[in-house]
């Protein structure tokens, strides 16, 4: 009985920190918009807010577009966090899955039209989990510190992927890889044309395909429980009996699959995007990390916080409108980040305002 | 022999705003805190930094433009490492979380402030800086072309700090005490030591020079700057863990770093390196699988100060 008070009003508080870090913010990203320019800034400012729902349905099409690799990044962020393992290695396994897939899409063209976006997607998983495998092992056997690998790993992927481009599947002329095959594209199932914007597929459905198993792992399932159990207290797990070093490497490739998919999904999305011979880490990675933070891991929270951050991204293009730079939503979200971080400040906030009535044990318990 | 003139002078280029962020990232992780903002502050210290020599260009020149300028990266690292150490130190927040915080936020706020001023995120400077030769040492045999010639000011300000900072960690007072907070927090509390004082210091040095590293790393090898430092400093936090926190390794792993980043931006042009069949992409890789094969070779008796990435609770001691 007193259990189940202690967890309704943990998640209670974590929401509670997570919206005060959005409302603070959305503050700053005014107070921004306001310096540069007082009299455009609540117009544009309602724009960001407004986000994908200034084009009616072609303005949610393009923000469940955004949100679907973010979805998935997040999610393998938010994975890896619930075993304690802090996966900043997102982007590296996010463009190792894109090559992937890009590869096989462009190259297994014997492969039947029903079959080989699938086999592509597939791809991608497995490039994906075999490059967040390396920081997994490494923390397992030789315990070091699974942040300073996956950075490491993020640089190799991507000079490693520069080279397979250029090696494989290469069009000189503009620098990139060459376009996938037909059958290689994720169906549109008639997406398009419902919201009237070609980039739509049914990518998102595998988005939150993804979502549910993730959430039915973590909580429905002996393993995830044992996941969970590490990232909470290593050595108690351990007393336990429970694997934690196969845990760890497991927890590290299915996050990263998970980013390996995200990448897969939207370099087959057919939206004329191709992979770039460019020396930047994949953005979608890093929003990855944000979308996980801003969603508590949660897997329901994250899909949220994925959409949310989608949202605002295409209102941040929109204000272009009005002659401000679309990076400013970029600001907002680092804030966001930022007082995210103070999540601890406000818990404890919370737990004083609290304590005050009542001087219950369950306050003191939770430390 | 003018190759590997060439080649020296250019590792110069890339190896020293290396080891003058790696040693600011010492700074900040032997006092107890994580710094992977080191990114981001470049980002900002490499924006001020050239802003305020866009600004000042018509007006002076030179070496003492150049010299203003560091000072103000510098400052500015210094202010916006503060907002890490805030979180990290007095909020006992993640601190991977702030410093992701922090990088994300750099890139953002310059290209913003630089397209809402000027319109293109580019901010141009006059290269004003280059030494052709540096009268008497310059006209040295050897010695002199491979360290005097064709230089920026910057190289011997970043061999100057690189051994300031030997001395400060290891000779002084405060040197040990800062190591002793990165190793155990609470036995240097006991004995009067103040624990956030001594890390908000860590993690302000390490700002200053991240902002410093910024501007160094943009001067020699651009005419802009694009609000990006190309990944360098997550290079100086590999650069700083290849080197084990000690500061002899850090100058030696920051100058194989700069080596293999020179093999890589060199290779077209030394005819060596054009002929093996290894392409430039390779020799951009190698750091950082070096650094991966140390970590994993190394951890057993790994020199990472004890106490790093731990917020210091007074009450829990």
């Amino acid at each position: 009985m007193k259990k189940q008070k202690f967890e309704l009003s943990k998640g209670g508080k974590d929401f509670i920190a997570s919206i005060a870090a959005i409302a603070a913010g959305l503050l700053f990203g005014l107070v921004i918009l306001l310096f540069s320019n007082a009299r455009q800034a609540f117009p544009a400012f309602g724009m960001i807010l407004k986000g994908g729902f200034t084009d009616g349905l072609s303005g949610i099409a393009q923000v469940l577009y955004v949100a679907t690799p973010i979805i998935l990044t997040g999610l393998s962020v938010g994975f890896a966090f619930k075993t304690g393992l802090f996966n900043i290695g997102a982007p590296g396994q996010f463009t190792c899955g894109a090559f992937a897939a890009v590869y096989i899409g462009v190259k297994w063209t014997f492969l039947p039209a029903g079959a080989h976006w699938i086999v592509a997607l597939l791809g991608a998983l497995i490039a994906g989990a075999i490059w967040g495998m390396v920081p997994g092992i490494l923390k397992a056997i030789a315990n070091v510190n699974e942040v300073i690998t996956s950075i490491m790993m993020n640089y190799i992927g991507m000079y490693l992927v520069n080279i397979l481009i250029v090696k494989f599947v290469y069009d000189p002329v503009r620098n990139q890889s060459v376009p996938v095959a037909k059958t290689a594209n994720i169906p549109k199932a008639g997406l398009d044309k419902l919201f009237n914007y070609s980039n739509i597929n049914i990518s998102i459905f595998i988005a939150i395909l993804a979502v549910i198993v993730i959430y039915i792992v973590l909580n429905k399932t002996i393993f995830g429980y044992e996941l969970k159990a590490c990232g909470l207290s290593p050595e108690a797990s351990r007393y336990a009996g429970i694997n934690a070093k196969r845990n760890i490497i497991l927890s590290m490739t299915i996050a990263g699959a998970l980013s390996g998919l995200g990448g897969g999904l939207l370099y087959l999305a057919g939206s004329g995007k191709y992979l770039q011979v460019v020396d930047v880490l994949a953005p979608q990675g890093f929003n990855g990390i944000s979308v996980a933070l801003l969603g508590i891991s949660n897997p329901i929270g994250i899909l949220f916080a994925g959409l949310f951050i989608g949202h605002i991204t295409v209102g941040g293009n929109n204000i272009q409108l009005y002659n401000f730079v679309p990076e400013v939503v970029d600001i907002i979200i680092s804030t966001i980040i930022y007082f995210g971080a103070f999540a601890l400040l406000i818990k404890s906030l919370l737990d004083r305002f609290r304590r005050r009535p009542s001087e219950s044990g369950a306050v003191k318990e939770e430390k | 022999m003018d190759i590997i003139y060439f080649i020296v002078q250019q590792t110069m280029f890339f190896a020293i705003p290396l080891l003058i962020v790696a040693l600011g990232g010492m700074f900040s992780e032997r006092s107890g805190v994580i710094n992977i903002a080191l990114e981001g502050i470049m980002v900002m210290g490499g924006f001020f930094g050239i802003g305020f020599m866009h600004i000042f260009e018509s007006r002076m020149s030179g070496q003492l433009l150049l010299l203003l300028a560091l000072l103000v990266s510098g400052v500015t690292g210094a202010i916006f490492s503060l907002l890490h150490a805030f979180a990290s130190i007095n909020l006992k927040a993640d601190q991977t979380i702030s410093g992701t915080a922090l990088n994300m936020f750099a890139p953002a706020f310059v290209v913003f402030i630089a397209r809402m001023i000027q319109g293109v995120q580019q901010i141009q400077f006059k290269d004003t800086f280059r030494i052709n030769k540096v009268p008497v040492l310059g006209d040295i045999p050897v010695l002199g072309p491979l360290l005097f010639q064709n230089c920026y000011i910057t190289t011997y300000i970043g061999l100057g700090i690189a051994i300031l900072s030997g001395i400060v960690i290891s000779k002084t007072r405060f040197g040990l005490r800062l190591r002793a907070c990165g190793e155990h927090p609470q036995a240097a509390d006991s004995v009067g030591i103040n624990v956030y004082k001594i890390r908000y210091a860590g993690v302000m040095i390490s700002g200053a020079l991240a902002g410093i590293g910024g501007l160094v790393f943009i001067v020699p090898t651009s005419t802009n700057f694009n609000a990006s430092v190309a990944g360098y400093g997550f290079l100086a936090l590999a650069v700083l863990i290849f080197g084990q926190w000690r500061t002899n390794k850090i100058i030696a792993a920051a100058f194989f770093f700069g080596i293999m980043k020179t093999f890589a931006s060199a290779y077209s042009v030394v005819p060596v390196l054009r002929d093996l069949p290894i392409s430039n992409e390779i020799y951009k890789m190698i750091p950082y699988i070096a650094t991966l094969v140390i970590l994993a070779f190394s951890s057993k008796n790994s020199q990472a100060p004890r106490a790093e990435g731990i917020p210091y609770d007074k009450g829990s001691r």
